[in-house]
């Protein structure tokens, strides 16, 4: 078989990955071999991980964070420079829960995000669209006794990367999530309704089902707009994987 | 064992390149009070499949204390409330947790103090192209009785073994390899 350089189109990319997607076997969670995402061609084992099947084991403890690693304003995105940053003003608002349903307390949500116009403030970002001197996007807080979290910030710009040609992020959020236990620890982002570059990104699609992918739109939320202030946008988050009190659980429903 | 799972899950995603003005956190290798005489030093690099630095991601370790305790303490990302900047820890509290980047040859350390209880500390690894996060254990010493490291194949298992460094003060080797040859044992944690 004679070796084709590589097809860099958007239409070669998205051969690529119906290919990909139709080959799949995760359900929930992306594959970590997924070609039309270059950079995980040398960065995903080709080993299939060991399962984890120790009840005793330090996985299933996690750390913990409290009102001394949060500061006053972390929450509130605009509020890190001396000015108004530029763009959409947006509160995104949610529950973090774990698999049966229960709420996330007191654990630590950080988010990062580009500015308004697509760029991070990061040196290494050379998009050419400006840096915004009132925005960092950066923040994090804790999650309250409902399992809840709050963020004020701006919505963020689409951007473009060096996957492919003419290959452009849809504008996302990215998120880190600690659960009662290091298992279910989750790095994530979260995108916007309706965004037309959903189909043409090999990040998002290498979420393999639809159902799935869908779990990483936020839902416009009109109660949760702020009147004069800002746009409201929900978004649940549901952490994976087990915590030792689950085996707890396990053992009382055997007793 | 079975669990009752009922919600499915938000899927992963890669952290991307850009997490750098994020994530990092002053200390956040140092999980050790500072002058601590238990202290250990585990440091490693993280390789990709050409045997090539990664100098994009970052290491997440979470240990028991030195007394076996398994609650972790806050206090690993301290901010201080004048400035709104990272404070660093508080020297005096073992939080059990911390996080390194890697740095331009892909290296990373960390200076920690003996795990209660178990032979080993528990690491996590994200980088730019790696869609789902890897868990993977370091052992600072072999343990025959382990029941992970005795499920493992000779060699398999040799790359959860920190190698203590010739020399060097109570100083391991961890190295990270993503894929490929004397690629790491990671585990499957959902
Ligand atoms: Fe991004």
């Amino acid at each position: 078989m004679s070796a084709l350089p590589p097809d860099l189109s958007q239409s070669g990319i998205d051969a690529e990955v119906a290919k990909a997607q139709a080959s799949a076997t995760t359900e929930h969670h992306p594959p970590r071999d997924f070609p039309p995402y270059r950079s995980s061609a040398l960065r995903h084992p080709k080993h299939p991980p060991i399962p984890l099947r120790d009840p005793e084991a330090v996985e299933l403890s996690g750390p913990a964070f409290g009102t001394t690693d949060i500061g006053p304003l972390d929450q509130d995105l605009t509020r890190h420079h001396t000015g108004e940053p530029l763009g959409e003003r947006i509160t995104v608002a949610g529950h973090v829960l774990d698999r049966r349903g229960r709420p996330v307390r007191r654990q630590l949500v950080e988010l990062w995000q580009a500015n308004a116009a697509g760029r991070y403030a990061h040196q290494r970002d050379q998009h050419p669209a400006p840096l915004d001197p009132n925005f960092t996007g950066f923040g994090r807080c804790l999650t309250d006794d409902e399992g809840r979290y709050s963020f004020t910030t701006i919505r963020p710009g689409a951007y473009p990367w060096r996957n492919h040609t003419n290959a452009w992020r849809p504008a996302h959020i990215h998120f880190s999530l600690f659960g009662e236990a290091f298992t279910q620890r989750l790095v994530t982002q979260m995108y916007f309704p309706g965004d037309p570059l959903f189909p043409f990104d090999p990040i998002l699609q290498a979420v393999t089902e639809q159902s799935a992918r869908d779990r990483l739109v936020a839902t416009y939320d009109h109660d949760l707009s702020v009147p004069e202030w800002s746009l409201g946008y929900r978004w649940d988050i549901v952490l994976d994987g087990p915590a030792a009190t689950w085996f707890e659980d396990e053992e009382e429903g055997h007793r | 064992m079975t669990y009752s799972y009922e919600l499915p899950p938000t899927p992963s995603h890669t952290v991307g390149p850009f997490f750098g003005y994020a994530l990092p956190f002053p200390e956040g290798g140092d999980l050790a009070p500072a002058h601590h005489p238990d202290t250990l030093t585990l440091r490693g690099r993280v390789l990709d499949g050409a045997g090539d630095p990664v100098p994009d991601a970052f290491v997440e370790i979470w240990q028991p204390g030195p007394d076996g305790s398994r609650t972790g303490a806050p206090g690993s990302m301290r901010r201080d409330p004048v400035t709104g900047q990272g404070a660093g820890r508080n020297g005096v509290d073992f939080t059990g947790f911390g996080r390194i980047s890697t740095d331009a040859d892909g290296q990373w350390a960390v200076h920690t103090l003996p795990p209660g209880g178990v032979p080993y500390v528990c690491l996590a690894v994200f980088a730019r192209g790696l869609m789902h996060h890897l868990h993977t254990r370091a052992y600072l010493a072999d343990d025959p009785a382990d029941a992970l490291l005795s499920s493992l194949p000779e060699q398999r298992r040799a790359t959860l073994i920190a190698e203590p460094v010739p020399g060097a003060h109570r100083t391991y080797r961890f190295d990270i390899r993503l894929q490929g040859e004397g690629e790491t044992v990671f585990l499957e944690t959902a």
